[in-house]
């Protein structure tokens, strides 16, 4: 596959690069397998950060990066028309509320705030406590995802 | 804890290091520092800290280093040359060796790594290993000390990073909109 990136040189060989890292058939052929997988692995830390290493902050991450490499080899356009800004900065706000109504409804059924123990979806507090741990985990993976993807945009955006 | 590879790690790591900082290409620099934070995520798995590891790994390694290189590319990608006086890089030197010195006459103070003895041992990890199970019900103490213990904290945390990302969309996206 020829590609133009010996052609270019001096100080606005930047767009021009990237366009021909998007036509790379290697980068492309490996992103293709590499970013499901990716994202999957960020939805196994996101959901078993409770029992193994990991947790909400770093599944965010991952995925973030996940759609990073999706946004990179496949032009940010698309990435955008799959992933668009306005559903992201709605994720990020939902991920907060979660984290803090979670918080509000252990002060309604009688407990401290942010006590998950008193939260009445376990038949124990310890079995309350951890499903409320997973809802908080999930709270900061979506908006730690999000977040990332909103300001990569925004520093990437008209450089494809 | 093999000594011989811990060295070889600290010393690609300050090899990295002083690199990154001396090149004046930006995305060289960038990079440099993303190989820099990976030996340090391996250097945290060393030392048993797993989830410092895997934060380091996917935040430092991964996810800054595209942002740091998106940020570049709105601005220019060489470092100009500034003409130092040659004083002020040997105040720089000095400094560096005093605070060095300070830090070697405290070295051999610390704790060795794991020791049940150690001051930072004794205050609240012992509650947090015997009862975080039976009282949070998750198996990761790092998790329950997260999320449950010290939830506030956290909750801040994600608070911090939904601003950062506010203030991004106030200063750039309107420029662009």
């Amino acid at each position: 596959m020829k590609t133009d990136v010996g052609k270019v040189d001096g100080k606005e060989n930047g767009t021009q690069t990237r366009k021909a890292i998007k036509r790379g058939i290697i980068l492309r052929t490996n992103a293709i397998f590499m970013v499901p997988f990716i994202l999957l692995w960020g939805l196994y830390v996101l959901t078993h950060g409770s029992s193994g290493p990991g947790g909400g902050f770093q599944a965010g991450v991952v995925l973030a990066a996940g759609v990073i490499l999706y946004a990179v080899v496949f032009g940010l356009d698309r990435a955008k028309r799959d992933f668009p800004i306005k559903v992201m900065l709605l994720i990020a706000s939902i991920g907060v509320s979660i984290y803090a109504w979670v918080g509000l409804f252990a002060l309604f059924f009688g407990g401290n705030y942010l006590e998950y123990g008193a939260l009445p979806i376990g038949h124990e507090p310890a079995e309350s406590s951890e499903l409320g741990i997973e809802m908080v985990e999930i709270g900061i993976g979506l908006t730690v995802m999000a977040i990332m993807l909103s300001i990569f945009y925004d520093f990437a955006h008209g450089r494809d | 804890m093999i000594l011989a590879v811990d060295i070889l790690l600290l010393a690609v790591a300050i090899l990295l290091a002083v690199k990154a900082i001396q090149t004046k290409d930006l995305i060289e620099s960038i990079i440099l520092f993303s190989g820099y934070s990976f030996i340090l995520a391996v250097i945290w798995f060393e030392l048993n800290s797993v989830d410092v590891s895997f934060t380091e790994a996917a935040v430092g390694a991964g996810v800054s280093t595209i942002l740091l290189v998106a940020v570049v590319s709105l601005t220019l990608r060489h470092e100009e040359e500034e003409t130092k006086s040659p004083i002020r890089s040997y105040l720089a030197i000095l400094a560096c060796i005093v605070f060095f010195a300070i830090l070697a006459v405290g070295v051999p103070d610390m704790p060795k790594i794991g020791d049940p003895n150690a001051p930072h041992h004794q205050h609240v990890v012992p509650r947090y290993i015997e009862k975080s199970y039976e009282e949070t019900g998750v198996e990761n103490i790092v998790t329950a000390i997260l999320a449950n213990y010290r939830g506030y904290d956290t909750l801040g945390e994600v608070t911090v990073i939904f601003t950062a990302g506010i203030s991004v969309i106030l200063l750039i996206r309107r420029v662009w909109e």
